[in-house]
């Protein structure tokens, strides 16, 4: 069940010149989370609102988190140090629905692909990663995916996309199933080379959110079930969707 | 041990805390946090007469001490309300209160009719100042005529008490607030949010899809107080006060304003347990000033 923890930073280190990397201690939370899953983070009294962050790792009494510093609250996250305690709800969200067999390719993009390592980990080598990134200055988590993964592609913008490394992919044949995340128009046209290829995907949605437990609705996301248009919940309902599901 | 017990339109809280319209959605979220018998009151997700999908996202933009929101009424419509949440919501020992939205006067009556028939609900509570929708809600709540017909409508194909939420978007709040009670309303809960907007100069878009939105959370607080403190001192039935609530002392200060219940609204949004800490911590305010019941409290400002 998800829950309110107070959890001190144990780790803090910059990755790229906007990602760091923190890890808190937790024992509970760890246990309770799954790939795919997200916590919510108070960042700083001052601001009213907590910042949703997927888990990137979850083993023992440690969870590790990746973010991105995009505003005032992710600054303040990445300015704390080892001994501060964090405010964090969760675990939050459905997670991946992972199959108990088959190969699976992971599609990640930028800062979505440290959630994609939690799910890696679990399936161990059925995983291929590929991951995109903008610049070489931005590649992340290669050496992590590499150890456990069957094989990993990174590229960056100027080589090609994550797409292009897809169809190459379920060309080769293979694979049985995809799980993505990354910015929404990678997402849109992961799912439609899945939908071409037969192959089912889910997908990893981001939403501006507020309660991030599925009340207040701010986080929606249009999705199509019943052969019927439906406004789900991005902290809820997701933030892991079926690709054919989703009203792209 | 302090009395929190408040009687308030005929319907009694345990205590005065009520967790406000759409920040709460139909209880069952929170109810993974906390026993929701332990509110005052909850006040559900504002309902409309069919099914709403609500605005494009984004939806929500964080401002200084406050957020901006807009929705848009997105719920699954009465009758679903009626057939799927009410029954699990009448099985908690809370008051539980209907928030009801029209694009007409019929729809309202409509839904104050069926409501009235279901079992379940406690209360009505009137929406006629949302701020996201482009029919109905606060195209009623801003003149004497909408508030007095929509009001009328309600009071008359109800039969549990009325309350009428109030739109703080408007000239002088207490002439709406005696409109609203001269048509037969029980109770008036105030307010909903301030209409607002946020641009980003970057892009030069508005942040909310939908342009505007309302801004709720502690920025609203001290306009909330003074705008409790008018309607109260203009009618003689009881106010709900809400906007930006987030402690114990802010509870007391809009009780002391004139308020008998408070509405928990944003500070939900912000961490899950906030409702059940401002009860707590209103009764130690209590405890501290000696005072005996919480109703005491109610309008006890001392003015200069």
């Amino acid at each position: 069940m998800p829950n309110r923890y107070i959890c001190e930073l144990i780790t803090s280190n910059q990755l790229t010149d906007t990602a760091f990397a923190i890890t808190v201690d937790c024992r509970e939370l760890a246990a309770e989370s799954r790939p795919g899953q997200f916590v919510h983070i108070k960042c700083g009294e001052e601001r009213l609102l907590r910042r949703p962050i997927s888990i990137c790792r979850a083993e023992d009494s440690t969870l590790a988190f990746i973010f991105e510093v995009k505003g005032e609250g992710t600054r303040w996250l990445s300015e704390c140090k080892p001994g501060d305690m964090l405010d964090i709800l969760g675990p939050l969200g459905n997670g991946f629905a992972l199959p108990e067999s088959g190969n699976i390719i992971a599609v990640g993009g930028g800062i979505g692909v440290p959630p994609l390592l939690f799910a890696a980990k679990s399936l161990g080598d059925r995983v291929t990663a590929l991951l995109g990134f903008r610049d070489s200055g931005k590649i992340m988590l290669k050496r992590e995916f590499e150890e456990i993964c069957a094989a990993v592609r990174v590229i960056t913008d100027d080589k090609g996309y994550v797409t292009n490394l897809l169809e190459e992919t379920l060309r080769n044949g293979g694979h049985d199933a995809v799980i993505a995340c990354g910015p929404h128009a990678m997402l849109k046209a992961v799912a439609e080379i899945c939908r071409r290829h037969g192959i089912p995907c889910q997908v990893s949605l981001e939403e501006r959110m507020g309660c991030g437990i599925g009340a207040c609705l701010v986080c929606a996301c249009a999705t199509r079930a019943d052969g019927k248009d439906h406004m789900s919940r991005v902290c809820k309902d997701g933030p892991v969707f079926n690709a054919e599901k989703v009203v792209w | 041990m302090v009395d929190l017990r408040i009687n308030f339109a005929g319907v009694e809280f345990k205590n005065p805390i009520v967790t406000a319209s759409g920040t709460f959605g139909f209880g069952r979220e929170y109810g993974e946090y906390y026993d929701l018998s332990k509110l005052g009151g909850i006040c559900v997700k504002g309902l409309t007469a069919t099914e709403r999908l609500g605005n494009q996202p984004p939806r929500i933009a964080e401002t200084p001490a406050g957020m901006l929101n807009s929705v848009g009424l997105q719920n699954p419509g009465v009758d679903a309300f009626i057939r799927d949440e009410l029954p699990f919501l009448k099985s908690l020992d809370t008051v539980i209160i209907a928030n009801i939205s029209g694009n007409t006067v019929d729809e309202y009556a409509e839904m104050a009719e069926k409501l009235s028939d279901a079992d379940g609900a406690d209360m009505l509570e009137v929406n006629v100042s949302c701020p996201n929708v482009k029919a109905g809600g606060m195209q009623f709540g801003t003149t004497i005529e909408g508030v007095s017909s929509v009001t009328a409508a309600v009071r008359k194909h109800a039969n549990l008490p009325v309350m009428v939420k109030l739109s703080p978007n408007v000239t002088d709040i207490a002439e709406i607030a005696r409109a609203a009670e001269g048509e037969g309303a029980d109770a008036i809960s105030l307010i909903n949010t301030l209409l607002a907007m946020r641009i980003d100069t970057q892009t030069r878009r508005p942040v909310l899809q939908n342009n505007m939105g309302g801004l709720s959370g502690p920025a609203v607080f001290p306009v909330a107080v003074r705008m409790v403190w008018q309607v109260a001192s203009a009618v003689k039935i009881p106010v709900l006060g809400m906007g930006g609530v987030m402690d114990g002392d802010n509870a007391a200060e809009m009780m002391l304003a004139g308020a008998s219940l408070v509405g928990i609204g944003t500070a939900n949004i912000a961490d899950p347990y906030v409702p059940l800490t401002v009860i707590d911590g209103l009764e130690e305010y209590l405890v501290r000033d000696n005072i005996a019941a919480a109703r005491e409290i109610i309008g006890g400002v001392i003015l200069n």
